[in-house]
């Protein structure tokens, strides 16, 4: 059980130290890259099993007891998020091999991604805020490599926008985890969740959560929040993007949930009605966002951020079909993202442009890509039978049953806004006809690698919309988990 | 690089020296102030030094491997110091000891932090020197001919 709860960190790990040493024999750095990818999507379906089968696990690191040591802890919510970023992992590592090119390759991608993942993985499965803030800035580190990785000018200013930005973000952070251990003396998650009683007398309960909500919502690119994600994801090479908006944002959303179901499970004053305004300011200010760009990736960062919305609603909600809503909603907007910006990438590829008003024939030349992009975007837009549908689905009940009309009603609004602003990209890029053949640029082989991918997680998606219930029955169970933190406590802890 | 008879003659004896400060320091860390970040950074300065005094194609010569190659080493023993207690049945990153008695020396405690602090050290080194390295060789005034 210890063992496996340590693969997620450690798979990774040995995987970027090994590409590391293999740097100057790229033909092995890039064997090694996949192969450890595939491990981890293993290690991840493995880890669900696990939980599934026994529920929720804990290891103790370095074999000191829970609340002194650093716990790794794998609940259905972080199991499940490490099995998604798996797969997308192994998804991006594929089309990276034909996608990036020979001088980022050079200067360490294969080690940066797998730190990446490492990063990612370990924010998921730790039990300690301290320990979480440490993975925090081992995946900005990364990702801070990664977005200069080619050095272009304009890589160059999206990375300053978004360095600085994450400062303020590490710095908010840390601020609460020091009051938090001031007045607790612990940082173990569990062992924090029982002793929160000195903060609740201090009166600093809503005034650490508006810290942590910073602290995150930066990260999950929350209202007001969100600038820098528009300004920076766009300008590194596809697969890089697609990582990076499939899986950064979530961290944070993961954090926001873990900390607040954990720590501020009934939060007084005004948590929720904050985070409830966020969410809906998120959701709307997203989707406007996205209905005035013409740069391909610039409107999908602008989906992204709106889509953090309706996760933030979930939260907002602080019950249990609320949290499940958001769960399984956060659970297929991975690979959604993911395969919007990897499609996003192969449109740009084709066309030779990212400015959507250039862009056309692409329905007529290139079926398969048309047909892939289906999937992902009608998902986000929320029509059955696609994923993306049964999250909101839930959501929306969620929000009928606590009779919040307003969040209800900006939801639905932003649903269709979602819809008009994929249908734009459908209508441009796609369906509008384009006089002459596109020329064919790549060989088979790269075809193969970068649609390969895209393929995949695009009938993974479809089939998970047909399919949810085993899904969506495991979201439900986690959510359960969430709002009872008895069974996490004291698998924690013990006894 | 600098061309100075001082520093160049200075260097000879420092750096020895400071390497051997850092060892003492990497091994005196275990229960006192030290320890391989500190070892990892002292040693680190001897070859920047040198790299000073000579050249960073000299320097890099000394060092015989690449100091990305340190950077992997040093990983490498990190996690594997975790890795051993996992393959004795322990959790991640226990602490292991050997008491083994070595003559002149006594009763000797040996642990798997010193491999880990021994993996601190490297990653500092090879981090430190692979920045300072690349810095130095374009640095106007400190290019050699």
């Amino acid at each position: 059980m210890n063992t496996l709860l340590v693969l997620p960190i450690m798979v990774p790990a040995i995987t970027g130290m090994a590409a590391l040493l293999a740097r100057n024999y790229p033909r092995v750095q890039r064997a090694l890259s996949v192969l450890g990818a595939t491990v981890m999507l293993g290690v991840g379906g493995a880890l669900v099993y696990q939980v599934q089968s026994h529920g929720i696990l804990a290891a103790q690191m370095g074999n000191w007891p829970a609340p002194f040591g650093i716990t790794l802890v794998a609940d259905h919510f972080s199991a499940a998020l490490i099995a998604v970023s798996g797969f997308v992992g192994l998804a991006v590592a594929i089309y990276a091999l034909a996608a990036i090119d020979e001088t980022r390759e050079r200067f360490g991608f294969h080690i940066l991604f797998h730190l990446l993942l490492m990063g990612i993985n370990g924010a998921f499965i730790t039990g300690d805020i301290f320990n979480m803030y440490v993975w925090f800035e081992v995946l900005l580190i990364a990702s801070f490599a990664l977005l200069v990785l080619g050095n272009d000018r304009e890589q160059l200013d999206g990375a300053v926008k978004y360095v600085g930005i994450n400062l303020v973000s590490s710095a908010s952070f840390l601020t609460a985890i020091g009051l938090l251990y001031g007045l607790t003396g612990t940082l173990n998650l569990a062992d924090l969740s029982q002793s929160m009683q000195p903060v609740r007398e201090a009166g600093l309960g809503p005034a650490i959560a508006m810290l942590f909500l910073i602290g995150f919502g930066i990260k999950a690119a929350l209202f007001p929040l969100y600038y820098w994600l528009p300004a920076s994801y766009h300008t590194p090479p596809a697969p890089i993007a697609a990582i990076f908006a499939g899986l950064l944002t979530k961290v944070g959303i993961y954090s926001l949930i873990r900390v607040f179901t954990l720590l501020f499970p009934n939060p007084g004053g005004y948590t929720q009605a904050v985070l409830l305004v966020v969410a809906g300011a998120t959701m709307l200010l997203g989707v406007f966002g996205a209905l005035v760009q013409r740069h391909i990736l610039r409107l999908l960062a602008f989906l992204v951020i709106s889509a953090m919305g309706y996760v933030v609603m979930g939260l907002g909600f602080f019950t249990t079909l609320g949290l499940a809503g958001a769960i399984f909603y956060v659970l297929q907007d991975v690979p959604v993202k993911t395969t919007l910006f990897l499609i996003g990438g192969l449109m740009e590829r084709e066309t030779g442009t990212t400015n959507l008003s250039k862009m056309g024939g692409l329905y007529q030349h290139r079926p398969l890509l048309a047909t892939m992009f289906i999937v992902p975007a009608f998902s986000l837009a929320g029509f059955p039978p696609f994923p993306g549908f049964w999250g909101k689905l839930t959501l929306l009940q969620a929000g009928v049953a606590q009779e919040q009309w307003t969040l209800v009603a900006v939801a639905l609004v932003v649903g269709l806004l979602t819809l008009l602003a994929v249908a734009q990209v459908w209508g441009r890029a796609f369906w509008r006809p384009k006089e002459g053949e596109l020329t064919v640029l790549d060989a088979l082989n790269t075809r193969i690698l970068t649609n390969g991918p895209v393929v995949v997680l695009a009938l993974a998606l479809f089939v998970l919309g047909c399919y949810a219930e085993p899904v969506f029955s495991f979201a439900r169970t986690a959510a359960a988990h969430l709002t009872d933190t008895g069974p996490y406590v004291q698998a924690v802890l013990g006894g | 690089m600098i061309y100075s008879l001082i520093l160049r003659v200075a260097v000879r004896l420092l750096v020895p020296l400071l390497l051997l400060f850092a060892m003492f320091m990497m091994l005196r860390g275990h229960n006192l102030p030290g320890g391989g970040f500190v070892g990892g950074l002292v040693a680190a300065s001897a070859f920047v030094l040198y790299a000073l005094a000579a050249g960073v194609t000299r320097a890099r010569e000394v060092l015989y491997v690449d100091p990305q190659t340190l950077l992997g080493l040093g990983l490498a023993c990190a996690y594997g110091a975790g890795l051993l207690a996992l393959a004795l049945g322990k959790p991640f990153l226990t602490g292991l000891w050997l008491h083994p008695h070595l003559p002149l020396i006594g009763d000797f405690h040996l642990g798997s932090a010193l491999l880990f602090d021994l993996g601190v050290m490297l990653v500092v080194v090879g981090t430190v020197l692979l920045m300072v390295f690349s810095v130095e060789d374009r640095l106007p005034g400190l290019v050699e001919e």
